[in-house]
């Protein structure tokens, strides 16, 4: 067959002859149904318009249901009425044209209009826009007193929505507007985009209206046996009933005020029709109150035709549910619920090697056991308790069995918004109770996941190909180095920090039963000596899951010594790994954290995924043996301070506003020096927010030497678990200077110069400007209330901008480099158009996910490997 | 007096490639002259190494953090 090519795509408008030509029946009685259930012939469901009852075959095209497309039947109007989709640009063009009834030319001169048409013309073969040269046609026609072509008075006609005219406070009729549409030259209508060929303007009004065919509009048979019309057929229903009445009344000579009623009842009919949501006039509803879901509706919006039909893409095969926590899951696992795992299911393609297996599944009666099995001639069977024998009995190399979701399937699961490609990752099935998924926190940062509600979705490969595909690129442990920055994306999170941090801290021992305890969800098969005579440090149980790797790092605890003193650090901050034994230093988020984790970051370079996968399973289920043998918890009393430090506090930020009075004083003396580039008051400003937010930071600092160490929200915000010093600075001592665009707050009454009428006219001091004194243990009085409810709204509306706006970019640039792809000699090409982007993959060829953080090799990590670290 | 561009240190030195080195370059890369990046004929650089129509420019760029690179333009 010679394949056919589209050469484009023309709309037009539909005229009464092609509607009467494309119409197989005129459609006049609004009846649906007689009393036996048949269609009625002339009617709305006439069966020349096709057939949506099985078994029944199309009067038009002898089709069955199903092969027949439908025939569009026809409505004769007994008067025109305006098309609501047109209405404004009837409007237009009843202003751009004469309104005398001999002449309906257009209000400019002909070498005037061929200009113009010129530049449309123009504009047309460049392919470019043309509306803005029609709106200037429009333009300059509507003020146009005198025709120029017959010397007639023009008057402006009025448009009122939805769709009267009015002109000189008289109404104009669709049929007079018709007419005068009909009288607009064929030679005129280029000037208003309008190609004569395919469009007459009087065509926007409806004299005929086409009847879609009953495919469109199918009837439903409800439970109780009744019929049920679609909205279309109510709808129709309306117009042809008030069409008739109209006729008859005509016919009977009727007085002009009845049948003005009726035409504009009929306007209003085959107006909402077409578009029930149009303003002005109430929309059409249903007997139950709901509005009618006409033309316009269909097609309109979200769950429209168009995006919700076509763009919109639906898959079989998937699973959606509330996540929740499982730490015993490996990284690459996923917990499905049994109910999930009945419903969901991996074909197997029988063949004589596999053919008593997938016998067996059908033969089952619980769980992996066969829903379906496909024949070879592609029918679909349900595979229940009075088949199952037969079934297994017929099976057959070819057929495909059906088998339900069991334990070591491959999977993919996925969070929304899928940003990035560790958004959808292959894990293997755990089919489990309950109603969740489960996945161990570890994969929560990839993902974006928390647990206060987060669903998620799961879908099962159908193809062996697809199933080895998901195995090989898209399993977790392909995925814990990040390509964004080369370092791990899936480590230790919250309290598989705070649990190491616990453990390997200082010198902590434990006996022999203790240590048994913590180990045993591990596989360590053989417990090493004791070095502290019959006891293990943490240091060393720690050291147990780790393979033999030399490395030596700063911790994040680590303070910043401006010398350091290495394996020697008094904070016990530098960690020195030697031969997979952890010597010195406590592990904290820059040792195991996710996106930190340089042991993580090690471990994959030297052993690879899956060793590091088994790495991050021990790791973490040792953390919270350790966090769960301490014990661990926060609480109000965490951010208690004795009285001396309150006092403490209390004086610097006295010493502190005193300061930016003091400040305030020379400004208004004239004695502040400004600053270079700065104003006198963004210098006064500056030098303020400056002070305040030393006596912040001294008050955070006397507030976290009082609350020492051991306290369980200081752990958390040095170790990295979770939190910051400023966050406990903000509980225990100060929360400081509220903000807006990082300036102190000024707004409120500006007339008065004042943000609150609590304060003078023009107070620039600490208190009248948001510095809130109190602490969030503390409570706040109500005016600093006011001012940090002011500075926590901008982080609201940031964050609510942020996202849309970054939502936006991402899906834009997606769209611009969705096809690039790198080549094999390194270059970034565009596939479909073989154009040259990049000469060499991000200018230095470098792969992130292979580079050491970024840096195409790491020569001190090469050098110490060769020469060894002593 | 007129500042010469490429003095700038900001500006990457362009270069006017010969005939047979486009011709060895696009045979190297295996893409036909249309498919390299472009450049106008009346960038101000360009004018300045006398770059005509269809020539193809070599730019040698130095990166704070990705090295010495190259890349060609096709003037258009």
């Amino acid at each position: 067959m010679i394949p056919k090519r589209i050469a484009g795509i023309r709309f037009e408008v539909l005229s009464p002859r092609e509607i009467r030509k494309m119409s197989v029946v005129k459609i006049i009685t609004p009846e649906t149904y007689d009393d036996d259930g048949f269609p009625i012939e002339f009617g709305l469901m006439d069966p020349r318009l096709g057939v949506i009852d099985p078994g029944l075959k199309c009067r038009t095209c002898g089709g069955k249901a199903g092969e027949c497309p439908g025939h569009f039947g026809h409505i004769e109007l007994a008067a025109p009425v305006i098309h609501v989709g047109y209405a404004k640009l009837i409007a237009r063009l009843l202003n751009a044209t004469c309104s005398n009834s001999e002449c309906g030319r257009i209000l400019m001169k002909n070498e005037k209009r061929d200009k113009f048409i010129q530049r449309i013309e123009e504009r047309k073969k460049l392919g470019q826009d043309y509306e803005d040269i029609v709106k200037e046609v429009f333009r300059v026609t509507k003020g146009v007193k005198k025709c120029p072509h017959c010397g007639a008075d023009q008057m402006e006609v009025k448009f009122e929505k939805p769709t009267f005219y009015y002109e000189n406070e008289h109404r104009l009729t669709p049929k007079d507007v018709r007419e005068r549409l009909e009288k607009i030259a064929d030679e005129d209508l280029p000037a208003f985009g309008m190609d004569p060929h395919a469009v007459r303007p009087e065509w926007m009004v409806l004299t005929v209206l086409p009847v879609p065919p009953v495919t469109v509009r199918p009837s439903i048979i409800l439970e109780t046996g009744q019929r049920s019309e679609d909205d279309l057929t109510h709808k129709l229903v309306d117009i042809i009933r008030i069409n008739q009445r109209f006729m008859e009344n005509k016919e009977a000579g009727a007085p002009q005020l009845i049948l003005e009623d009726l035409w504009e009842l009929l306007q209003y009919h085959v107006t909402t029709y077409l578009d029930n949501e149009v303003s002005g006039i109430p929309p059409a509803r249903h007997r139950s109150g709901r509005p009618l879901k006409t033309l316009a509706q269909r097609l309109k919006g979200k769950e429209g035709r168009f995006r919700g039909s076509l763009s919109g893409k639906r898959v079989n095969f998937s699973a959606r549910t509330v996540i929740s926590p499982d730490p015993n899951l490996s990284i690459n696992e996923v917990g499905v619920p049994q109910e999930i795992a009945e419903e969901l299911t991996v074909p197997i393609f029988v063949t004589e090697k596999n053919i008593e297996e997938a016998r067996e599944f059908i033969l089952r009666d619980d769980h992996p056991r066969a829903n379906y099995v496909i024949r070879e001639d592609g029918r679909r069977i349900r595979v229940i308790e009075t088949n199952r024998e037969e079934l297994a009995e017929k099976l057959e190399p070819g057929w495909i069995v059906e088998r339900q979701l069991m334990d070591g399937d491959i999977v993919l699961f996925n969070r929304q918004p899928s940003l990035h490609r560790m958004s959808i990752m292959a894990h293997y099935v755990r089919v489990l109770p309950y109603k969740t998924f489960r996945l161990n926190p570890a994969v929560c940062p990839p993902y974006n996941a928390d647990f206060d509600g987060d669903e998620m979705n799961l879908h099962v490969p159908q193809s062996l190909e697809a199933q080895a595909e998901a195995k090989i690129l898209m399993a977790v442990q392909e995925h814990i180095l990040s390509p964004r920055f080369g370092g791990p994306i899936i480590g230790g999170i919250h309290d598989h920090i705070s649990g190491l941090y616990l453990l390997t801290r200082g010198e902590k021992l434990f006996s022999k039963a203790e240590v048994m305890e913590i180990i045993r969800p591990l596989d360590v098969v053989k417990l090493p000596e004791p070095k502290h005579d019959g006891k293990w440090s943490g240091k060393q149980i720690f050291s147990m899951i780790l393979p033999d790797i030399t490395i030596e790092f700063k911790a994040e605890i680590c303070q910043g010594c401006k010398e350091c003193k290495g394996v020697d650090c008094e904070n016990d901050a530098y960690v020195f790994i030697k031969n997979g034994e952890l010597v010195t230093g406590t592990i904290d988020e820059k040792a195991v954290g996710a996106f930190k984790g340089i042991i993580i970051d090690e471990i994959i370079r030297k052993y690879g995924n899956e060793e590091t996968r088994k790495f991050i399973d021990n790791m973490t289920k040792l953390a919270i043996k350790a966090i769960m043998y301490t014990g661990f918890t926060v609480g109000i009393d965490d951010v208690d301070i004795p009285k001396e430090a309150r006092e403490q506090i209390e004086q610097v930020i006295l010493e502190a506003e005193e300061r930016a009075w003091k400040l305030i004083e020379a400004y208004k003396q004239g004695n502040l020096e400004p600053m270079p580039g700065r104003s006198i008051e963004e210098t006064l400003e500056m030098k303020i927010m400056q002070e305040l937010g030393r006596a912040r930071d001294m008050a955070g600092k006397i507030a976290g030497k009082y609350l020492g160490m051991d306290n369980a929200a200081v752990i958390m915000a040095v170790s990295g678990a979770r939190g910051s010093m400023l966050n406990l600075t903000q509980m225990a001592a100060c929360i400081g200077q509220q903000s807006v665009r990082g300036e102190r707050i000024r707004r409120g009454y500006t007339y008065t110069n004042r943000t609150l009428s609590h304060f003078k006219p023009g107070d620039l001091g600490p208190e009248a400007r948001g510095f809130v004194k109190s602490s969030y243990k503390d409570g706040l009085n109500p005016i600093e209330f006011f001012f940090h409810a002011v500075g926590g709204r901008e982080g609201l509306v940031d964050t609510a901008v942020r996202t849309s706006q970054s939502g936006y970019l991402q899906r834009r640039l997606i769209n611009a480099l969705q096809d690039l792809k790198v080549d094999y000699d390194g270059t970034v090409k565009e596939q479909t158009s073989g154009l040259l982007i990049q000469f060499r993959y991000g200018q230095d060829g470098v792969d992130p996910m292979k580079s050491y953080r970024g840096k195409p090799v790491d020569v001190v990590r090469i050098i110490k490997e060769v020469v060894g670290s002593d | 007096m007129k500042i010469k561009l490429q003095d700038h240190i900001l500006v990457p030195k362009h270069e006017v490639l010969s005939e047979e080195e486009a011709k060895e370059l696009l045979e190297a890369l295996g893409v036909s002259r249309e498919d390299l990046p472009k450049i106008k004929a009346d960038d101000p650089i360009a004018k300045e190494i006398g770059a005509k129509k269809g020539d193809i420019v070599r730019i040698i760029r130095d990166d704070e953090f990705t090295g010495k690179n190259v890349a060609y333009r096709l003037v258009v």
